[in-house]
């Protein structure tokens, strides 16, 4: 697309993105060298840590074995992977109806939903906090789980993409007798397969990254997620003060997301752009 | 789903007098595939709610025994409590920062790119802390920002200027906190109005280069900004309420400090909710922290969408 953009112009545009470009990816360059830099180098008054074999040996070693970040991240995967597919199997119906089909009660529903995304996560939390401590579910996967698997975003999201799916389609598939609940599986689900990605990679995101809940119901280090262990990693044990081997941690647990972020980069925006019309 | 599967809805049709009636058959579909959200939103989000406006009236404590209904106590106490006045001071001021810089800064970014060669490597990096985990980077940043030693006072000692304590200063550790927020926003915001921008129709540029608007701030607040509105109105609303939510970098980095520094009314609530286990005065604060986002929010969606309105009768 030229508009007629004089270089001068052109060259000012690029000078304020890459100058924003650095300052957004330098501490995850900082994080990634300091990985690598033995512990008693990363502060010597010198501008960047200079990384060596032998401290990226170290701080990895510190990272893996004195604080089981292997498990931190298993639990992350597990809690991340359980939220994501029950809110979608609750939330793609739940769209269809919203957006094609009339039914008492859908105005009220439309407005808890659209209440639901005004109100900050945290406020239900004291409640639910209440009945899993009454019920014995504090320490476990049911208690990192269950809080979320009704996503309002979810559902808000899929209807807004349900809404310019066209009628005829539908109306065809009625009269070949598909059901309303196989036309939201079998129709609306492919089709809204961007929306899903792009919703998936938000609640994935969301939720590894998640300190506030876990923090909450979490005390067991067996039962923490990634994000946690990290603040844990931090002020305990092994980790506390070890700001190689904490770098080295936060890059374990930084990569997979990022790698995931850059491999489904394209179906992410595009799901984005779709649902927003 | 299990529930709306094992019911076929041919059978949810008892009236079989007209043999095809399309609007009943789909509103009882309709209820059938909304029941386990409407079920679980009512019990883990609306119901919950109800629960904490009714807690936020009593002196409860986490067992609930002997809770006794205390009328306005809790909410006379937040307004009179010197701490939680201090947590509302650092949060605004937090809000007042991160809100106008993360929009301004995502909005250019974004307007910037669409007309770039790079752009693919340009929205990669500048969304990259949007997935990354920030409690990881925000103890990188805490490194960063070492008062004595870190890359920030290396930088600034090389430049002649004396070094800055960011995080363990109280009067800039919430700013410090402010730009790391800044830095986790701008790639969000900046995704969002990718996307608006790419909805605006070739054909209104096109028109505005023959009313002499032909690039520039010109052409931008002719086309650009109007179309981009509702856009605008989402993102703003996102980022106050994220910006209003600010828990994790206070959690990692200062727990509230120094001085109370940071102390923001999340973390307040945390403290209060979680580990002094005051139940009725957390509530409260949770109460009073929702209503004044949904305020805020309506408030921000009036102004905007009388704005909108305003200016697309004045560009036509």
């Amino acid at each position: 697309m030229i508009r007629g953009q004089s270089s001068s112009s052109r060259i000012v545009s690029h000078a304020v993105l890459v100058t924003g470009a650095i300052i957004i990816v330098f501490p995850f360059l900082w994080m990634i060298l300091a990985s690598l830099t033995p512990q008693s180098e990363i502060f010597d008054g010198s501008l960047l840590p200079t990384p060596t074999l032998h401290g990226a040996i170290d701080n990895y070693g510190t990272a893996l074995s004195a604080i089981p970040l292997l498990r931190f991240m298993a639990n992350g995967f597990v809690v991340c992977l359980a939220i994501l597919v029950l809110q979608i199997a609750i939330a793609i119906p739940c769209g269809y109806a919203l957006a094609k089909l009339s039914f008492p009660g859908r105005p009220i529903l439309l407005v808890g939903v659209l209440l639901g995304l005004l109100m900050p996560v945290q406020i239900p939390t004291i409640p639910i906090y209440i009945a899993l401590a009454k019920s014995g579910l504090l320490d476990s996967y049911a208690a990192l789980v269950l809080p979320w698997i009704i996503s309002v975003f979810a559902i808000f999201l899929f209807r807004q993409f349900f809404v310019t799916f066209p009628d005829e389609v539908l109306d065809a598939a009625r009269l070949d007798g598909f059901s309303e609940l196989s036309i939201a599986w079998r129709i609306m689900l492919p089709a809204a397969w961007p929306a899903v990605v792009s919703f998936s990679i938000f609640s994935i995101v969301a939720h590894w990254n998640d300190l506030y809940w876990p923090m909450v119901v979490i005390t067991n280090p067996d039962m923490m997620t990634a994000s946690l262990g990290i603040a844990y990693f931090r002020q305990a044990g092994e980790g506390a003060g070890n700001v190689g081997a904490l770098m080295a941690g936060g890059v374990l647990v930084t990569a997979p997301l990022v790698a995931f972020f850059l491999l489904m980069q394209k179906h992410f925006i595009r799901g984005l752009v779709l649902g927003r019309h | 789903m299990a529930l709306a599967n094992d019911i076929p809805l041919s059978s949810l049709a008892p009236n079989t007098a007209c043999r095809y009636r399309p609007a009943r058959a789909q509103a009882q579909a309709g209820i059938i595939l909304s029941v386990p959200a409407t079920l679980l939103l009512v019990a883990l989000v609306i119901g919950p709610a109800i629960l904490v406006s009714f807690l936020s009236f009593t002196n409860a404590s986490l067992g609930l025994a002997g809770i006794q209904f205390i009328g306005v106590a809790n909410y006379t106490r937040m307004l009179t409590d010197p701490g939680f006045a201090q947590s509302l001071r650092n949060t605004a001021l937090y809000v007042a920062v991160v809100v106008p810089t993360a929009i301004g800064w995502g909005l250019l970014v974004a307007v910037l790119i669409a007309r770039s060669r790079f752009a693919v490597l340009y929205r990669t990096a500048y969304f990259l802390p949007v997935a990354a985990s920030l409690v990881a980077l925000a103890t990188a940043w805490e490194a960063i920002l070492h008062p004595s030693l870190g890359f920030a006072n290396t930088l600034l000692q090389l430049l002649g200027a004396s070094p800055v304590r960011f995080l363990s200063d109280p009067a800039t550790a919430i700013y410090a906190l402010a730009a790391i927020g800044v830095w986790q926003l701008v790639g969000f915001n900046m995704i969002l109005f990718l996307a608006g921008l790419s909805t605006i129709p070739e054909e209104l540029y096109e028109a505005a280069t023959i009313d002499g608007a032909d690039r520039g701030l010109k052409r931008f607040l002719l086309v650009t900004w109007p179309m981009l509105a509702p856009v605008t109105v989402f993102v703003t609303v996102m980022t106050i309420i994220r910006a209003f939510s600010v828990f994790e970098t206070v959690a990692v980095l200062t727990q509230g400090g120094p001085m109370k520094s940071t102390s923001v009314v999340l973390y307040t609530f945390y403290e209060e909710g979680f580990r002094f286990f005051r139940v009725g005065y957390a509530s409260a604060i949770s109460v009073s922290f929702f209503v004044f986002v949904t305020l805020l929010s309506l408030v921000q969606m009036r102004v905007s969408e009388r704005r909108a309105r305003w200016k697309a009768n004045g560009g036509q």
